[in-house]
């Protein structure tokens, strides 16, 4: 990918927010800081630093430099996108008059009202809003933990990750085994695991045809299961094996030295084993005391958390109702929270929440589909209101439309994320 | 996909906000409205795509569907979106193209009286099949339902509260304008922006997320929008 002109603007300005970061304190100004600058906390970031025009100091605490999206990383596997169209620079937001400071948080002081930093120090905030996305649950996989990582990589967080998976698929020998270990509910992208597959069948058609997809899925059904199974049928036929919870799916240990996966009792050998463990909020959250269980349940008028009023939480770290863990729900989550946030600290307007997620997905060339639904605050959760679905059957025409849509929102969410 | 026959049906037994429901046009004083169109458009025996498409066979078919005409993206899009022509999408469309498709090349400012629209329905349903051979075809011409309430156009919105319900679009949309896969909304002509969120409510467009997105915003929620995106700089 060459650098286009927003990108070489984002890298300048990303090194001049690197010089001033570290924490000038603005006198007086009610102080807001982020923790994770992904799809939900580089929102919120940009929103208030924008929208209350210099009237809020916001801080974002990030450690990576380059934002991989897991959104399109599936089309990156299947060769429609270079790793480098998925990574994204701070440089919009710092441009934006957000602090951007690259470390860790590695600890909440709701007393003090502070977060503490890896590298030494703590930053005083009037509202704190954690959006740190996912970790994996220990031993949720029999045989994988994270130092199996590398052999048994999960790819659900983008970059390294993603990049690791490519290339083992690429060196898979001729008519090998692709192994998929599928999540249990809720997860991070309902449909992300069946998108892959599909990406990887397009890979492995183009190179390497008389290979095999496994799938080995602890749930009975899962996401856009018809039309996924549909376009499996049309474009890969006979290449993927989906192994659902009633034949032993969900019964599975994987030995990572030997590569081996077995399923309900029956072991095989496989050249690549994509494994994707069950999810709970980013560690963070957990820090923070903000969870109960596995995720941090909030309030669905302004995302702020049951456990502390002054800590909001974003995107798939929370547990808010019906809404899936996407991309595009942490990015609305993110907006209605800022104008709350913002609204809170300096009395501007707030306006009723009103949320929304659509979910495109990548089949084969040209053949996208897509899921979404709209969403509004009640006083148990964020309750759905209305939706639509892909039909199985649409025409080519259809489909291909439906895939340059998705084009179009993946430029606009991530500008509107990171400016 | 026969969208909109549906939402006639609905319409009209539950509404019936027009008086006309059962009033047919008049072939022969559409022929004179039809002069109107005759400077773009060729209709009856060899007629060809001119700076228009032909109009025979129209009623039934998907629109911008000649594989031989250069179509504009929009109506392209409204096409493979499932848009249809009938009377009642045709209707809407006469009245104001850019309601049904904002960036159609059909540079016409629309018939706003409803009775010259019906009149040239009823002259274009004769160079498409016979109602008469075929039984559940349209009928030659029906009322619609996709009339605004002028009050609606009225409304002055609030760009505060649209400023906050645009970022609900700008999720897809870009706010620099950009349109490849999904079209621009900035700097629109407030009356245009109105008339396409309340035909993508009332589903005389049929885009299925801006349905779901439009069918929850209320008539002042829609102008503030307008009000926002009028103004909004690059
Ligand atoms: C394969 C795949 C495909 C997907 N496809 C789509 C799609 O097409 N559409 C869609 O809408 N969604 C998609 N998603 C889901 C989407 O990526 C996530 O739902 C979304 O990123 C969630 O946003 P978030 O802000 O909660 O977390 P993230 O975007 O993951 O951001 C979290 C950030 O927090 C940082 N962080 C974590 N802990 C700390 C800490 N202690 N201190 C500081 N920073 C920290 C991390 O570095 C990270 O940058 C997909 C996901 C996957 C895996």
């Amino acid at each position: 990918m060459t650098l286009n002109r927003r990108q070489f603007i984002g890298t300048s300005a990303a090194m001049a927010a690197a010089l001033s970061a570290p924490m000038v304190k603005a006198q007086g100004k009610p102080r807001v800081v982020v923790v994770g600058g992904g799809a939900g906390g580089a929102t919120a970031a940009r929103y208030l630093a924008k929208d209350s025009k210099g009237g809020i100091d916001v801080t974002l605490i990030e450690p990576t430099r380059k934002y991989y999206t897991c959104f399109f990383s599936n089309l990156y596997l299947g060769g429609f996108k270079e790793i480098e169209d998925i990574g994204h620079s701070y440089g919009g937001l710092a441009a934006g008059g957000v602090n951007v400071v690259h470390d860790w948080a590695i600890g909440v002081d709701r007393d003090a009202k502070t977060v503490t930093l890896a590298g030494g120090g703590s930053v005083p905030y009037d509202k704190l809003i954690l959006s740190p996305g996912i970790d994996f649950v220990e031993g949720a996989v029999e045989g994988w933990g994270l130092s199996a990582q590398n052999a048994m990589p999960h790819a659900y967080k983008a970059g390294s990750q993603s990049e690791l998976l490519k290339a083992q698929l690429m060196a898979m020998p001729e008519g090998g085994t692709f192994a998929m270990i599928a999540p249990p509910n809720p997860y991070r992208c309902p449909p992300g695991p069946y998108e892959r597959v599909s990406m990887v069948a397009h890979f492995l058609k183009q190179n390497n045809p008389t290979a095999k997809i496994i799938v080995a899925d602890p749930k009975p059904k899962f996401s856009k299961m018809a039309l996924f199974q549909e376009g499996w049928a049309n474009h890969y036929d006979g290449m993927v094996d989906w192994i659902g919870e009633d034949f032993g799916g969900g019964n599975v240990s994987v030995d990572p030295n030997a590569m081996t996966v077995t399923i309900d009792g029956e072991e095989t050998k496989v050249d690549v084993c994509n494994v994707i463990p069950a999810m709970k909020a980013g560690r963070i959250a957990d820090l923070a005391g903000v969870t109960d269980g596995n995720w941090a349940p909030v309030n669905a008028t302004d995302m702020s958390t049951k456990a502390d009023a002054d800590i909001y939480v974003l995107g798939d770290a929370s547990s808010q109702g019906d809404m899936p863990k996407s991309g595009y729900s942490a990015n609305s989550q993110a907006k209605v929270c800022a104008n709350a946030v913002r609204g809170a600290l300096t009395g501007s307007k707030v306006f009723p929440a009103k949320f929304a997620n659509t979910c495109w997905s990548l089949i084969a060339p040209n053949d996208g589909v897509k899921v979404g639904a709209t969403y509004e605050a009640t006083p148990e959760k964020i309750a759905k209101v209305d939706g639509f679905i892909s039909q199985t059957g649409e025409s080519a025409d259809l489909r291909k439309a439906t895939y340059e849509e998705s084009e179009g929102w993946y430029t606009g969410i991530t500008s509107d994320m990171l400016g | 996909m026969r969208v909109f026959g549906i939402i006639f049906g609905v319409a009209a037994s539950v509404i019936s906000t027009v008086a006309v429901a059962d009033k047919f046009g008049d072939p022969a004083a559409g022929e004179k409205v039809y002069r109107q169109c005759k400077s773009c458009h060729q209709v009856g025996d060899g007629a060809k795509h001119r700076i228009g498409p032909q109009l025979n066979g129209l009623f039934g078919r998907q629109a911008a569907s000649h594989d031989d005409f250069r179509y504009s993206k929009a109506l392209m899009r409204a096409g493979t979106g499932g848009l249809e022509w009938h009377a009642d999408t045709l209707d809407a469309f006469l009245e104001n193209p850019k309601a049904i498709a904002s960036g159609t090349r059909m540079s016409f400012r629309g018939l706003k009286n409803p009775q010259e629209r019906l009149d040239l329905i009823a002259y274009l349903r004769v160079f498409s099949d016979s109602p008469a051979n075929i039984p559940e075809a349209d009928p030659t011409a029906s009322p619609t339902d996709h009339d605004i309430d002028p009050a609606i156009l009225a409304l002055k919105g609030d760009p505060e509260y649209g400023e906050y319900l645009s970022s609900e679009c700008t999720t897809c949309h870009q706010t620099s304008g950009g349109d490849d896969g999904i079209p621009s909304i900035v700097l629109w002509p407030e009356e245009d922006f109105v008339l396409a969120m309340h035909a993508y409510k009332n589903k005389n467009r049929s885009h299925p997320v801006m349905q779901m997105m439009a069918g929850r915003l209320n008539a002042e929620e829609i102008a503030a929008l307008a009000a926002y995106f009028a103004v909004l700089e690059e």
